[in-house]
Parts: structure tokens; C-alpha cells; sequence
């Protein structure tokens, strides 16, 4: 039998290419393509009094200039509403070009063509535009108290008002022998692939067809929007998704006014367009997430159990909201995290804020959330003086209560249901690994020398393989390669293997043999996304599905040409053979030819599905009853709700006395995503969560002014972590399969970056004795609250 | 209004390309625009993240910050003038797919580029050194620990081999187990 790949480390597929300089990343495609350069706004709100492009025009080498006026009337039409909610009472969208009115610096006004980026730049400088200043909404709370207006249709800048409730949580709090207030802020911060976001079209005037390459998560609904705004047949429109460099959430995010202005300018002036975002333009123009202020009332036991909770937050969604409401909803929802609570009300306002629209950046509302929670168990535990894992384990929810019904509603519109989790042995795991036990000690002989530590854990539960569906196509070649196709996109999570070792153990083939398609619509016209830690689970599953449906009709095939019962047969090493015979054999190849009855043999290969070559019965069909040519299945996977992964982090801080600075010392994470693909990729994702997590914590944010402008907007401002700031960091994983799909597996993209504000904050407060409340926090943050709690300083 | 030219000789990969630009066309535009070379990357055009990395005569450097009229006569490696002919993997290639050193693979061209570079500086550097050396360039989606743990592997490699780690790999003098395509 061939080796199983699933659950072995083995070496991704895509990286020699990648490694070699041979990766086709969007701005590597079109090099004769026409540039676009976008004129974006310098004001956070502003009406637009005139434009005037009288100096641009003499330009060498500009094309056109486009305004909203110069748009036809479907693409003046608002860029729609992604994910309807009955809460979402006032939603309003961006239009593609500006409208006579601009609501956050970087919103689009203009689109200029030109023969390449700098001539398109140098159109940008030439074009006046006149504007009345409008007053910014920057601060939430001042969003919501009656001040101005981001939008005039929406007073008071509220576009939902969301309550979901379990139990009495009043009553609950009110009669509970310990109560608790505290607020729990994070502040905006943003997704920030390396590569920035960028479109490249072709419209074939012979074929009337549109081909789109995007830098995208969402190819078929790209495909729907573009189709739909063009008024084209999605006959007529393909979406090829390149490679990816990077995502993180932002490019879930769509149809940006680019996805639809360049194929909209391709077909109109009959060449290729380009546009390729710049870094400045992605700080203010690709959306942002994060910011929200909460509150949160608990009520609980002389022995830490939570009797209530009490939770008000402001979702900070900025100067649109064309995602919806998913990511409040996934605060509201997952900040229970691993806890029993049964009495429980949530209440969130989503506002309008003259910045940077909001959509989801990887966590997706879970680190808001989480650190408002294990922020509220540490706080009982201090108010208790009682150990903080001892007040988690108090709280869980046990093995034996697994599958457990919140009666809340997730973002999927389905149950808040856990289907599997042992959250007591991975806290067992993470005391372990960070020796958490031993920590006192490590503390007391530090402080012996002067120096300040502290420890710190929060614990997540997170909903991944959100429906509603993917599909995978899998087809034999005739010359023995299996081709693998799913609809959804890659940015960097290695599918090309995991997806091809699920493939290769089903069909019994060597994993060079597999290739990987995904995110191209000619390959797979059905899908719904790369995100919310979906794409193994969802698309995994889908492709297992389709290379079962291959392997049986390997299987009947082979059984007819060789006469021998299919419970008889076993596929291994590309072959299907007669078990315990294997030289009473066929290849797969062969299967995959003679799938497909011929007229014509192309070549000595195919002579053998010819209709003179071989035994086959004068008084049947050709293709049997109920089969189809070729030797391909196609299967969906299309879960009934939500898997839920889980884990745990610790970490460890030295804060020197003097300056303030925070040192990461050591960095532990249980984590378990049930059973693991290849644990290589799935280290790798929990890793660079961890820094996406420590860089949320300590370095990022986005540092708006009174009047809406980003004042951080480069690589300069905005402190991404080099190698120098990501500590390392020990793994340990559980797998604790889920029940709810047939590999048992559940998401791993997300979990790193969910508890890192959280387990950050509570180790700074455990060395300083300083409450941290919001974060990021800075040095110079810390040392402020440190003086002004009267510190040693 | 039409551009001045101005004619750049300039040797990448081991091949002289003689090439017209603009005075303020970027080296990174040169290299992936003119010249095809499109495996260096454009992460922020403004010198810190550096993906952009390439080696000019011998020393790492960001191609965004550099004019391309600014090398002429020069000598210029790309990632892609690493591999070996028959596409067989640099060792420091090698190593990052050994040690799981790149996901969506947008930084590494850069990485690979800085790694070469500092390697030749600090052949014998320890884990502590190429953490501060590799601290030039940024990566979103690692967390750093694949890449750090490849050039600690490809240091060894190159000091077992002996080879300058800017060179292009030549397959048939060093190989070995390690050796793929």
C-alpha cells in the first residue's frame, strides 16, 4: 500500500516554484497592460465643490479620466450590501467613484488610465479638486452622543442595534454574591498582507469574454459582481485568482470599486488594465478591523463561577458597512469562549466613524472578545485571590457536555453549538508546557535581582468551516495525472498539498502525481470563500467526497475489465489490482482511458477504448446507464453547522523597572484543530497568528487624528513585528476530532492571533500590578499607567 | 512632454542587458517591468519591508529605493539567478522549504535575497545573530521561526560546501540528498 499522506509533514508542493522567483503574483501578470491610478480622497469627510482635470489632460500617455458622471448608470449604483441582517436597519455603501461626497481619506474619487503608473500618478498631481471640509467622526463615543453625522440619512450614526440574551443575566448579576464592572477596549488595526490588493483584465472582443485576475478570497462571487455590474452573462466572465500574497480576512472584502472599474474600463477601451495598490493607498483604502469599546458586568460565586454576564460594545465599522454585521455578531457570540454560562445578554451598536470601512482581518471580532472575557476571568481571580487557571477550569465546559447548545445564534445564521472540545486537558497541556506551576518561582528569583515578571493565559474556542458549502472536482487523466479543482482561493495556506494529500490517499496514488487547482472559475464555477477558517474543512472535505466518487468508478471499471468482484480489489501505487495479486492489475491511466468509449485512438494508448479493441457486450450502451465518460467525480460538502477549534496560550513577560519595555520570554500554545492534514502547515498558521497576534498587542494600530487622518499610514508608522520582536514559541496540539465531517477535521487559520491581546495584557498586569484594560499597549503607555498608579518608577 | 531615455547597461544573472529608461524609473520596476524579472517583489516602495532585496554587486539592496539609471555597469543577482540551470534549489532555497520558511511566499524572494547577502558577512552566525541579521525584512504570515530555522540550516550547508552563497547552485558539483527541483 502506497504511504498515508494525511497527517504527514510533508514538504508543500508550491515552494520551489515560489522559492525559484516563479510565483505569478497580480502585478506579475499584464506587463503590457495599461496602468490605473486611483485619485482618493485627502479628507475624511468632505463635499466635493468641483473637480477639474483642465491640467491632467495634456498628459503624454493618459488614456482617460473617469468620475462618477462618467460612469454608466449601473455602475452608479451603490456596491451592495454583502450579508443582510433584520438588525441592520440603516446600512449604506460606498458608490465605486465618490458621489459628490467623501466619508474617509482614501475613499475613491477618480479613476485615471494611463500607458503605466508613474504617467497615471503624474494625471493624479494635475487634477484640482475643490472640497468643503465636513467635521470627522473619528471617536466612538462621540459618534453615538449626538454630535455630527457621518452620513446625513443616518442620525446619530447607529446602523444596528443587536441584542442576544441566554437566561435572566440581570437577575443573575443582581443576585450573585460578586459583582464586577470593567471596560475592555482594542483599538483598529488592520489586516496588511505584504502583497497589497490589484486587478488585471482582458476582455477578448473575438470570444466576448472577460478574464479578471484578482488578488482575491472570494473569486465566484468576484465573478457574480462583476457580472452583475457589467450586465454580462457569468457565461461570459471568468475570475482567475493568482498567487496571493497574503490575506488575513482583507480581501474577503468585495467587489472593490477596482474589481469592477477595470474590467469595466478593459472591455470599453478594448486593452488590458491594471491597477496594482500601492502601500499609502492599502493603509487607507483596503478596509481596517478591530476597533470597539466594551463594557462588561459579571456576576459570580464565592468560588469564581460566573452566574452572569452582562456585555455592551461599540463595533467601530467605519464610513460603510457592506460586510454586515459578522463581526460583532462573532464577538457577541464567541467571547463565551470555553465557559458555561447561563445567563447571559449581549447588546452591540455598529456606528459610522469617517475612517476606513471595516471588514473581517483574521480572528474576525474573536480577540475583541476574548479579551474582554479572559480579561473578566483574570479580574474574578484577582478579586477572589484565587488561581487563574483554577477559576478557568471552574468555569469549563466539561468533555462529557460536548455537543453543547448555547441557544445563541452564530454568524452563519445557524446554532451556537460546540460539536467536540476537552478543554480541561488543554489546560492541563498549556500549565504544563509554560510550567506554569513553577512560574512563583521563576517570579521570586527575578525579583531577587531587581527584575519584573509576570505571566499571563487566555483561552479561545473558535468557529471554523462555516458553511454553506464547497466543491471539488477530481478527474484521472488519460496519461495518469490526477487533476484536483475547489472553487475557493489560496494566500499562502499550502492547499495545493494538503488538498492534494487528501487526494492522493483516496486514489492510492504518489502526491506528485496530484495537482491542485483553486480559485479559478473556469476550473470550479461554485464556491463561496476562503475565510473564517474554512478552506480545509469545507473545500478538504469536498475534494475527499469527489476522490471517493473516482475511486468507486476506478473501482467498477477495473472490476469489469479484469472480472473480478470489487470487494476483491484495493487501489494502491496508482494502480487498481486484485488484492493479494498485484500483478492482476490496471492503471489507473488505463481506467481513465477506458472511462471514455472512443471512435478514434489519438494515440497506442487510447487504442484500447476503441469500439473494435476489446471484450465489450454488442447488446449494451457504450457508457452504461447511469455513468458518464471520463474518469471524474464531482461531490460538495455542505455542513449543517459550524466546527468549533479551541485552544490556550501562556505567556511569559519581563517589563523592565526602569523604561517600561516589554520582553516576551516565553510563548506556549495548545492548540486543537481536531485531526491535523499535515502538521507542518498547521504549525506554521498557529505561528504566524502568534506574530499577528503579538504585533495586535504591542506594535499595531491605527492612529487616527481628530479630524479622520491616518497618521501612521507606511511601514515607517505602522510597527509590523520583524524577526526581532516575534518571541519563539512552544506548540503542543490536541486533537480532538469533530464529529460533524468525515476527515474530522476543523479550521486552524485564525487561532493563533485570537488570544494573544489578551494573555499579553494579563501577564504585564501580573508583573506590574498595573490593570490593563485596552490594548495595544506601548512602553510608553505602560509607564504612564505605571506613574500613575503610583509606581516604583 | 515625452520622457529623456537614458541607456543602462547592466548585468543580471549573469547576462548584459542594455536597456533605455526613464531617470526615474525604480530598479524594481526596471527589473520586473523591463526585464521580466518579476520574482522580486514591491511590498511598500518605501524601503521597509524588503521584499524588494536584490544583490547589487555582491550587497543586499532594496531595488524601490534605487534608481535603475543609477547601475549602470553594475552586476545584479535576483532570485532568480539562484537555482541551479536545471532548476535544482539553492541551498538557501532548499532550506526554507525544508523548514517550512514561507507561506504565501510574497517576502521570501527578499528573504532569500537578505539571507544570501548576510551569509557571506556572517557564515558562522549563531540563532541570536541571524534573528538581528534577518530583522531587515518583513513576513505577515510566518511568525519568522520557518525562516530563522532555514538559514541557520543553510549557513551549515554552505559552510560544508564552501560555495559564496551568491552564486548561482550549480547541481552537478554539490549533489546531494538534498538536492530537488
Amino acid at each position: 500500500m502506497s504511504t498515508r499522506q494525511f497527517g504527514a509533514a510533508v514538504a508543500r508542493v508550491e515552494d520551489p516554484r515560489l522559492l525559484r522567483g516563479e510565483g505569478r503574483y497580480l502585478d506579475d501578470l499584464g506587463h503590457d497592460a495599461l496602468a490605473v491610478a486611483i485619485l482618493r480622497s485627502p479628507h475624511a469627510h468632505a463635499r466635493i465643490v468641483d473637480l477639474d482635470v483642465t491640467d491632467a489632460v495634456d498628459v503624454d500617455g493618459l488614456i482617460a479620466i473617469y468620475t462618477y458622471e462618467d460612469l454608466p448608470p449601473r455602475l452608479q449604483q451603490p456596491l451592495p450590501l454583502l450579508i443582510p441582517h433584520p438588525a441592520l436597519t440603516a446600512p449604506v455603501t460606498q458608490k465605486i467613484l465618490a458621489d459628490g461626497e467623501v466619508n474617509h481619506v482614501g475613499e475613491a474619487i477618480a479613476m485615471v488610465v494611463a500607458s503605466d503608473r508613474y504617467v497615471a500618478e503624474d494625471v493624479l498631481d494635475r487634477i484640482r479638486v475643490d472640497y468643503e471640509v465636513l467635521p470627522a467622526v473619528v471617536d466612538l463615543e462621540a459618534a453615538v452622543a449626538g454630535g455630527a453625522d457621518v452620513h446625513d440619512e443616518v442620525p446619530g450614526n447607529v446602523a444596528a442595534e443587536l441584542v442576544q440574551t441566554i437566561g435572566d443575566a440581570g437577575s443573575a448579576i443582581a443576585d450573585a454574591p460578586h459583582r464586577l464592572k470593567l471596560r475592555l477596549d482594542i483599538e483598529r488595526s488592520a489586516s496588511t498582507p505584504l502583497e497589497g490588493r490589484g486587478v488585471h483584465a482582458r476582455w477578448d472582443p473575438d470570444d466576448r469574454r472577460l478574464r479578471v485576475h484578482t488578488s482575491t478570497q472570494a473569486p465566484t462571487s468576484v465573478r457574480a459582481a462583476i457580472a452583475t455590474f457589467l450586465e454580462l452573462d457569468f457565461a461570459q466572465v471568468d475570475v482567475v485568482v493568482p498567487d496571493v500574497g497574503g490575506g488575513f480576512g482583507v480581501k474577503i472584502m468585495h467587489p472593490w470599486p477596482e474589481e469592477i472599474l477595470v474590467p469595466w474600463a478593459a472591455r470599453l477601451l478594448g486593452r488590458e488594465v491594471k491597477f496594482t495598490e500601492d502601500r499609502h493607498e492599502h493603509f487607507v483604502s483596503a478596509n481596517h478591523e478591530r476597533g470597539q469599546v466594551q463594557w462588561v458586568e459579571v456576576g459570580f460565586d464565592d468560588d469564581g463561577r460566573i452566574l452572569g454576564l452582562d456585555v455592551t460594545f461599540l463595533h467601530d465599522h467605519g464610513a460603510y458597512i457592506p460586510y454586515g454585521l459578522i463581526v460583532p455578531i462573532i464577538t457577541s457570540t464567541q467571547l463565551l469562549g470555553p465557559y458555561r454560562i447561563e445567563h447571559y445578554r449581549v447588546e452591540f451598536r455598529s456606528v459610522y466613524s469617517n475612517k476606513t470601512p471595516v471588514t473581517p482581518y483574521r480572528g474576525a471580532g474573536r480577540p475583541q472578545g476574548c479579551f474582554l472575557m479572559e480579561r473578566t476571568v483574570d479580574a474574578i481571580a484577582t478579586e477572589l485571590d484565587l488561581d487563574r487557571t483554577v477559576v478557568r477550569e471552574r468555569n469549563f465546559i466539561q468533555p462529557d457536555e460536548m455537543p453543547y447548545a448555547f441557544g445563541l445564534t452564530f454568524q452563519d445564521g445557524r446554532d451556537y453549538t460546540y460539536d467536540s472540545g476537552d478543554f480541561p486537558a488543554s489546560m492541563a497541556a498549556l500549565k504544563d508546557l509554560v510550567d506554569w506551576d513553577g512560574f512563583p518561582a521563576r517570579k521570586a528569583a527575578a525579583a531577587a535581582e531587581g527584575r519584573q515578571l509576570g505571566i499571563g493565559l487566555a483561552c479561545y474556542v473558535e468557529g471554523t468551516g462555516v458553511g454553506p458549502y464547497e466543491g471539488g472536482h477530481v478527474l484521472v487523466e488519460p496519461n495518469g495525472t490526477v487533476q484536483v479543482a475547489t472553487g475557493l482561493g489560496t494566500q499562502g495556506q499550502g492547499h495545493q498539498t494538503s488538498f492534494a494529500q487528501i487526494v492522493a490517499d483516496e486514489l492510492g496514488v504518489p502526491l506528485e502525481q496530484v495537482k491542485v487547482v483553486t480559485g479559478d472559475t473556469r476550473r470550479f464555477p461554485y464556491a463561496v470563500g476562503t475565510f473564517a477558517s474554512r478552506a480545509a474543512v469545507m473545500s478538504g472535505n469536498a475534494v475527499h467526497l469527489a476522490a471517493k466518487k473516482v475511486r468507486e468508478k476506478a473501482l467498477q471499471l477495473a472490476s469489469d475489465a479484469l472480472e473480478a468482484d470489487v470487494e476483491d480489489l484495493e487501489l494502491a501505487d496508482g494502480r487498481v489490482q486484485v488484492k493479494g495479486s498485484p500483478d492482476t492489475s490496471l492503471p489507473l491511466s488505463m481506467l481513465a482511458t477506458l472511462s471514455n468509449p472512443l471512435r478514434y485512438a489519438f494515440d497506442e494508448h487510447a487504442k484500447a477504448a476503441t469500439q473494435f479493441a476489446g471484450p465489450n457486450d454488442p447488446n449494451k450502451p457504450p457508457v452504461a446507464e447511469g455513468q458518464a465518460p471520463g474518469l471524474e467525480g464531482t461531490d460538495y460538502y455542505s455542513p449543517v453547522r459550524s466546527t468549533f477549534a479551541n485552544g490556550m496560550h501562556a505567556v511569559e513577560v519581563e517589563i523592565d523597572p526602569a523604561t517600561s519595555d516589554i520582553e516576551i520570554r516565553r510563548y506556549a500554545v495548545v492548540h486543537d484543530c481536531g485531526n491535523l492534514i499535515n502538521p507542518t502547515i498547521v504549525k506554521g498558521q498557529v505561528l504566524g497568528g502568534v506574530a499577528q497576534g503579538v504585533g495586535g498587542a504591542l506594535y499595531e494600530k491605527m492612529a487616527y487624528d481628530e479630524h479622520g487622518q491616518l497618521l501612521n499610514a507606511s511601514f515607517m508608522d505602522f510597527l509590523m513585528p520583524y524577526a526581532t520582536e516575534v518571541p519563539s514559541v512552544d506548540i503542543a496540539h490536541l486533537e480532538t476530532p469533530s464529529p460533524l465531517n468525515p476527515l474530522g477535521i476543523k479550521g486552524a487559520g485564525e487561532a493563533g492571533v485570537i488570544p494573544g491581546s489578551a494573555a499579553i495584557a494579563a501577564a504585564i498586569e501580573d508583573a506590574t500590578g498595573v490593570a490593563i484594560r485596552a490594548m495595544p499597549i506601548s512602553p510608553s503607555q505602560l509607564h504612564e499607567l505605571r506613574l500613575a498608579a503610583g509606581g516604583t518608577t | 512632454m515625452s520622457e529623456e531615455l537614458h541607456e543602462v547597461s547592466v548585468t543580471v544573472n549573469g547576462a548584459l542587458h542594455r536597456v533605455a529608461v526613464p531617470a526615474r524609473r525604480l530598479l524594481s520596476d526596471f527589473l520586473r517591468h523591463d526585464l521580466r524579472l518579476t520574482g522580486t517583489h514591491v511590498g511598500c516602495e518605501h524601503g521597509v519591508c524588503g521584499a524588494c532585496t536584490i544583490l547589487l554587486d555582491g550587497a543586499p539592496v532594496r531595488s524601490c529605493l534605487t534608481f535603475a539609471v543609477s547601475v549602470d555597469g553594475a552586476a545584479i543577482t535576483t532570485v532568480e539567478g539562484l537555482a541551479a540551470e536545471d532548476g535544482t534549489l539553492h541551498p538557501v532555497q532548499a532550506a526554507f522549504q525544508d523548514c517550512h520558511g514561507l507561506q504565501c511566499g510574497f517576502c521570501t524572494p527578499g528573504m532569500v535575497m537578505s539571507a544570501c547577502g548576510f551569509l557571506v558577512d556572517q557564515p558562522d552566525a549563531d540563532a541570536d545573530e541571524i534573528r538581528e541579521g534577518m530583522a531587515g525584512n518583513l513576513c505577515r504570515c510566518t511568525g519568522y521561526a520557518g525562516i530563522l530555522a532555514a538559514v541557520e540550516q543553510a549557513a551549515a550547508t554552505l559552510r560544508d560546501s564552501g560555495a559564496d552563497p551568491r552564486e548561482r547552485h550549480s547541481a552537478f558539483t554539490d549533489v546531494g540528498p538534498g538536492d530537488r527541483k
